[in-house]
């Protein structure tokens, strides 16, 4: 594609079969603390 | 759901459901937005036929079709156009176990900022007060206890100002390291600090068992010093900073972040983001300073198009500096495109109330750290011995992207998983409703990450 330049691949349907292990870190949302994108974090999923 | 923006020199199209990030040239980008807002599906023919109709003054026909296709080809690979279909995933959050705990270590501080919602460690509890290392080893085994099969386990050691009741956080510390090995389980400990009282032996200790170090300034003396000041109205900025530095150097520049906060008062906080990393520091955050009341340094709508100029203007010399290997990171914008938390995570959010929960100085559970004080939203005690109550964990496990208006539509869902509930119930009266100031920001952060992305994929 020439003038399209795709940037990463559909991630979000795959996450949904091996996600939800819950191992990852809680993700404040609030200014007042740690406040970041949840997009930003490491998935702690061994079997991932 | 399909999300187009324009930044600087780029044509970036988020689509929402798939996560798939596009860059794409003026010609694609107007085609693109042309099918979206007509509702028109690229693989019919009557689109190529609009389209053709609609450009054909500007663009040559077959660059036209070609552009087509290839949307086409993005439709069919589910990367353009995807469907939500996530929202099965709505009471995740039902049973879940408790996994991070926000300690209140102690509530009273050595500053007075300005705009401190702890009510400057007090917490509107008219009163200063240390939890005791007990009731911090209670919360330890509380914990444990209610994990179920979680394996890592986080705690914050949260303020007020920490480091006022050291010694409390080091015996609590060492008991955890015990019940690490007695369940199987992994602490992760993080502490938050204003660096008053930070000095070399502290820091080793921290150093050797926090996951994660909070270092709180707000960037240029000036801005620091005018609302993070001393009882007797004197600045932290001179007496922090040579510790801060320290610290930084002494984690090897990773695990810690400088984290500041941005008024009415320095609506130029990109000097300030700029100015923190000048002084060596390469992980940084600053944030909008959120307030229920309004105040003469709270931010206001009127003041919108400022922000987003400045985070414009932030993420412009981020790139470049990253660009040149002297870059650092900007918290809010890294965005992990491929391997960033599964899509559970990003409905659901940040679990207060059910697997976040905060521990006030004398056991008292409450959803998160904001609502410490408030008594409607006490949700019991680590010394009882009946479970927390049912009613309002409930109803903050039931609390989702899809169970907000707001979010369903927003394009920055999957980035954002649904903001502060805190800010929405303290401020808006209303669990799902967000506060819309932060979103509006939130969604200007979003695109200027993804532009970073793009920027930097050159
Ligand atoms: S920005 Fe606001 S509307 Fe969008 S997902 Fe976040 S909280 Fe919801
Ligand atoms: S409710 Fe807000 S302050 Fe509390 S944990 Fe969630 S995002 Fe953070």
């Amino acid at each position: 594609m020439k003038r399209i330049k795709t940037l990463n691949s559909a991630s979000l349907k795959k996450s949904a079969c091996k996600g939800g292990c819950g191992e990852c870190q809680t993700s404040c949302q609030s200014a007042c603390k740690t406040s970041c994108t949840v997009a930003n974090q490491k998935c702690e999923n061994e079997d991932r | 759901m399909i999300h187009t923006f324009e930044m600087f020199d780029k044509y970036i199209a988020l689509d929402v459901n798939s996560g798939c990030v596009h860059e794409l040239d003026k010609l694609s980008y107007d085609v693109l937005n042309f099918l979206d807002v007509k509702g028109l599906d690229p693989e019919d023919d009557e689109a190529l036929f609009k389209t053709i109709g609609e450009f054909k003054r500007e663009y040559d026909s077959e660059d036209i079709a070609e552009v087509i296709e290839d949307l086409a080809e993005l439709k069919r690979n589910d990367m353009l156009w995807a469907e939500d279909d996530f929202e099965y995933n709505d009471d995740l959050k039902k049973n879940a176990p408790v996994k991070a705990m926000c300690l209140h270590i102690s509530h009273d501080c050595n500053l007075r900022c300005k705009y401190c919602f702890a009510d400057e460690g007090q917490y509107h509890s008219g009163c200063r007060e240390l939890m005791s290392a007990e009731t911090g080893k209670r919360a330890m085994d509380y914990l444990v206890r209610n994990s179920g099969s979680r394996r890592n386990l986080e705690v914050d050691f949260f303020g007020g100002e920490p480091l006022m009741n050291f010694e409390a956080v080091k015996e609590i510390v060492s008991y955890a390291r015990e019940l690490e090995r007695q369940y199987d389980k992994v602490f992760r400990f993080t502490i938050t600090t204003n660096g008053i009282l930070l000095d070399d032996d502290k820091l080793e200790f921290i150093n050797r068992e926090m996951g994660n170090i909070v270092l709180s300034i707000d960037g240029r003396k000036e801005v620091n010093d005018r609302v993070r000041c001393r009882a007797d109205g004197t600045g932290s900025y001179d007496s922090i900073v040579p510790i801060f530095q320290k610290t930084a150097q002494s984690r090897g520049q990773d695990n810690y972040y400088v984290r500041g906060t941005f008024t009415r008062y320095n609506l130029d906080f990109s000097k300030d983001v700029l100015h923190l990393a000048d002084l060596g520091f390469k992980q940084i955050s600053v944030e909008p300073v959120v307030s229920g009341e309004e105040t003469d340094y709270s931010l206001r709508e009127e003041d919108l198009p400022r922000i987003f100029d400045e985070y414009e203007t932030l993420v412009r010399e981020y790139v470049a500096r990253k660009k040149e290997g002297r870059g650092f990171n900007f918290f809010h914008f890294m965005i992990d495109l491929d391997e960033g938390p599964c899509i559970i995570k990003r409905v659901s959010g940040c679990g207060c109330g059910c697997e976040y929960i905060a521990v006030a100085p004398n056991g008292d559970v409450y959803p998160c750290h904001q609502f410490v004080g408030s008594e409607e939203y006490k949700m019991g005690s680590i010394y009882d011995e009946c479970e927390l109550d049912r009613d309002l964990r409930n109803k903050f496990a039931a609390c989702n992207i899809y169970s907000k208006p707001d979010c369903r539509d927003c394009f920055a869902k999957f980035f954002c998983s649904g903001g502060c509930v805190a800010n929405a119930c303290l401020i808006n009266g209303s669990i799902n409703k967000p506060h819309k100031l932060s979103c509006e920001m939130m969604r200007k952060r979003v695109e200027c990450s993804l532009y970073a992305k793009a920027a930097l994929a050159e």
